[in-house]
């Protein structure tokens, strides 16, 4: 276990947990590189938790580079922008890496920017963030700004923004926590991120805390990520920004992990960090945040890692929101002949794709490509009961049991075990020796005790 | 980590008592591992076909069992007594509740408790006194028998090495120590049970001997509260799967095997204690059910 020093209220760790192997040596080194601009994006119009956003251009229209094609459709909803200049195609359906079936509209490149993507590193990530202009914003700027570029979380949830960072009446925000744990085995975005633009992610952060009103300021880095602790240092200096280098656990970037690690304060079940006065967002959120408000850029574009074993040349891509997986699998090399899966997200909570059509979205962090070695399956038998799962669970749920109910279809005795609590991490499934797929059977009996 | 390596760790930890038992009780010993292991293995092969089951000899739970009931038996035992034993531990035991990870009860010691009751005089206290044995250890009465019926307490060195009469696997301490601390830190055990076990024996065993540390060291060391607490008692199928509840497992373990050991006419304790035990696990996994972090999921109207 790796001793850290702690100069932050949380005990720099959780109870429980997992540390699978990190697998981030593919990734971890290569700098950011730039997706050449597709043929073809399919912008899917719901890539956020809440209201699908509502479409505002017709087929055949014409777009430029930022123009927003769908305005958010609800309070809870973010607008999108097209990330090329283009002509809009008719819309369909499209089915997303999590299995979620939603409206796109395709947006097809004006011929003469496709494949150019000159300028667009030292556009998105490089330059000067100057933290002196802070101060021409009020707290209500920020947020208005937050919310026109459409920005929604990037560690995976995707939740809007500006609800976030707005402030609320009843429940007073104290804290800030930057979740750039990046716990997930094999994704290494987060990292780049940090590495490459360290004064955008400060200066995405101080915003943040000013539009949300929050006092501590903590950026959370898991400790196998020193050199971006490094990075962070100077331009963390002299600011309100306390980095805090946490414990490489699995799921230290669980929000409900990453808040009592850091800040020692425990989420209510059900509950969100606001009910302890805290606002966590991913260090990549962050980004998007200073992009938006010091040079008014919409978020169009993400840092998507393609990693694994199955793939020719991992790498950290700056790509397209609504990009197809294939483009992304080429510019990396294509896929090696003994590819077995292919994950958006990491192996940990990331969904198994079937279909290489589908558009990554403002959520997407990874591509992991697993061989055949790394998904050797293994039969799977009886529950001896021998309680890993519950001396892994970081979520203090018993596993085995709730995944048995869910299964029998018990939802008496699955609500018993507090089913509703799990928050579908797999350290139970990761560390289970009959390899049981209880994070299968548990998310199963959840959707279905909510049909009933 | 899988099944199958979840029981090879356990036939590794058992590797200590194994050896201790071959050099005390030699050949005998050895027969009654083999007899037992083999007729574990092959009762599973016929009542998985009888019961139409998948084949589960993989796993190496069959074995498990095998090697337990073989140590915790005489080794002077007859042969049809490790093969009825294996029988009844696994066909009574295990496969009829539904195979590997379904029985209530240890098959082990459903097993020995079967044979002990049908063959009183093959396996108890009198069937490991061999008058005419030329091994040393034979001639003599176990230590807890010693104790019980004469007064006689067997040195502790006697107790840590294995140089005493008993059951193959329970005479060397050390050996269950050594073993039972492996699995523990291989995590085939959890931990949470032998301690318990181990010290709610040893503070009966303080309060009822006038805080006599040297009546507490002879209480742990002879007979099988070791072999028990770290190899029988923390069988994960038939032991609590909370944290809590296997303290209150353990603590419910060692206190019965200090009852029956000061109050019943058996000079030992331990597998009615596991089986006692075992019946209430359902019981205790259910009160032991722990608030998630963060407290209970809220109800929505």
């Amino acid at each position: 276990m790796t001793k850290v020093a702690v100069n932050y209220p949380g005990k720099g760790t959780f109870e429980r947990g997992i540390h699978p192997p990190e697998m981030k040596q593919w990734a971890e080194d290569k700098s950011i590189s730039v997706l050449p601009t597709p043929k073809e994006l399919y912008i899917p119009l719901l890539q956020h938790v809440g209201a699908p956003a509502k479409l505002l251009v017709a087929p055949k229209e014409q777009v430029v580079y930022g123009q927003v094609i769908a305005e958010a459709g609800g309070f809870i909803s973010a607008p999108i922008h097209s990330p090329v200049a283009g002509v809009v195609g008719r819309g369909a359906n499209i089915t997303l890496a999590n299995g979620r079936h939603v409206p796109m509209v395709p947006v097809v490149t004006a011929s003469d920017s496709v494949g150019a993507a000159d300028g667009i590193y030292e556009d998105m990530l490089g330059g000067e963030w100057p933290l002196s202009l802070l101060d021409d914003f009020s707290p209500e700027e920020i947020v208005d700004k937050i919310k026109q570029a459409g920005i929604v979380g990037q560690g995976g949830a995707a939740f809007p923004t500006f609800v976030k960072v707005l402030k609320n009446k009843d429940k007073p925000v104290d804290a800030l926590v930057i979740n750039g744990c990046e716990c997930e085995p094999y994704l290494t975005a987060d990292h780049r991120v940090m590495l490459e633009a360290p004064q955008a992610v400060i200066a995405g952060t101080l915003l943040a805390a000013k539009a949300s009103g929050a006092k501590a300021i903590y950026i959370a880095v898991e400790s196998n990520k020193m050199d971006a602790v490094e990075a962070l240092r100077p331009y963390a200096q002299g600011t309100a920004v306390t980095l805090a280098v946490v414990e490489t656990r699995y799921p230290m970037g669980g929000e409900k992990q990453t808040v009592r690690a850091v800040t020692g304060r425990t989420i209510p079940t059900g509950g969100l960090p606001l009910d302890v006065g805290v606002v966590v967002m991913n260090v990549s959120t962050t980004w998007a945040v200073a992009r938006a408000v010091l040079r008014g850029k919409p978020l169009t574009h993400r840092v998507i890692t393609v990693t694994g074993r199955g793939i020719a040349e991992p790498k950290n891509v700056l790509a397209p929101v609504g990009v197809p997986l294939q483009e992304l699998i080429d510019f990396c090399g294509g896929l090696k002949a003994d590819t077995a899966r292919i994950i958006a997200g990491g192996p940990m909570m990331g969904f198994t794709v079937g279909n290489l059509k589908t558009p990554v979205t403002k959520g997407t962090s990874g591509i992991t490509v697993m061989t055949l070695d790394d998904v050797h399956e293994e039969e799977t038998t009886h529950c001896v009961r021998c309680g890993r799962c519950v001396d892994v669970c970081p979520l203090n749920l018993i596993p085995t049991k709730m995944a048995l109910a869910a299964k029998n279809k018990d939802w008496e005795l699955a609500k018993k075990y507090h089913i509703g609590a799990c928050m579908e991490c797999g350290c139970c499934a990761y560390s289970c020796p009959a390899n049981i797929p209880l994070v299968q059977l548990i998310r199963m009996g959840k959707v279905q005790m909510l049909k009933k | 980590m899988s099944t199958q390596g979840m029981m090879r760790d356990v036939l590794v930890g058992l590797v200590p008592l194994i050896l201790t038992g071959l050099v005390v009780f030699r050949g005998a010993a050895l027969a009654q591992m083999v007899i037992c292991v083999a007729a574990c293995v092959a009762a599973e092969l016929v009542f998985t076909a009888m019961r139409k089951g998948p084949v589960s000899i993989k796993d190496g739970s069959a074995a498990v069992t095998g090697m337990i009931l073989a140590l915790s038996l005489p080794a002077t035992a007859p042969w049809f007594v490790g093969v009825l034993g294996s029988v009844v531990a696994i066909g009574l035991s295990k496969v009829i509740f539904g195979g590997l990870g379904q029985n209530l009860f240890n098959p082990a010691m459903v097993g020995r408790a079967f044979v002990m009751i049908a063959f009183p005089a093959m396996i108890g206290a009198s069937a490991y006194v061999v008058q005419d044995a030329s091994v040393h250890a034979l001639t003599m009465a176990t230590p807890l028998t010693s104790l019980k019926m004469s007064g006689v307490v067997t040195p502790l060195g006697q107790l840590l090495t294995g140089a005493t009469n008993g059951s193959i696997g329970e005479t060397g301490a050390l050996a269950c120590l050594l073993g039972g601390i492996y699995l523990c830190w291989r995590r085939a055990a959890a931990w949470q049970i032998p301690v318990a076990v181990i010290a709610s024996a040893a503070v009966i065993s303080l309060l009822s001997s006038g805080f006599s540390i040297s009546a507490v060291l002879h209480e742990l060391s002879a007979g099988a509260l070791l072999f028990g607490a770290f190899f029988i008692a923390t069988d994960p199928v038939t032991s609590p799967v909370t944290p809590r509840g296997r303290w209150i497992f353990g603590i419910g373990v060692g206190c019965f095997i200090m009852m029956l050991r000061k109050l019943s006419g058996y000079p030992e304790g331990v597998m009615f204690a596991v089986l006692l035990m075992n019946a209430v696990v359902p019981l205790i996994n259910r009160w032991t059910i722990p608030e998630p972090l963060g407290g209970p999921v809220p109800v929505r109207n």
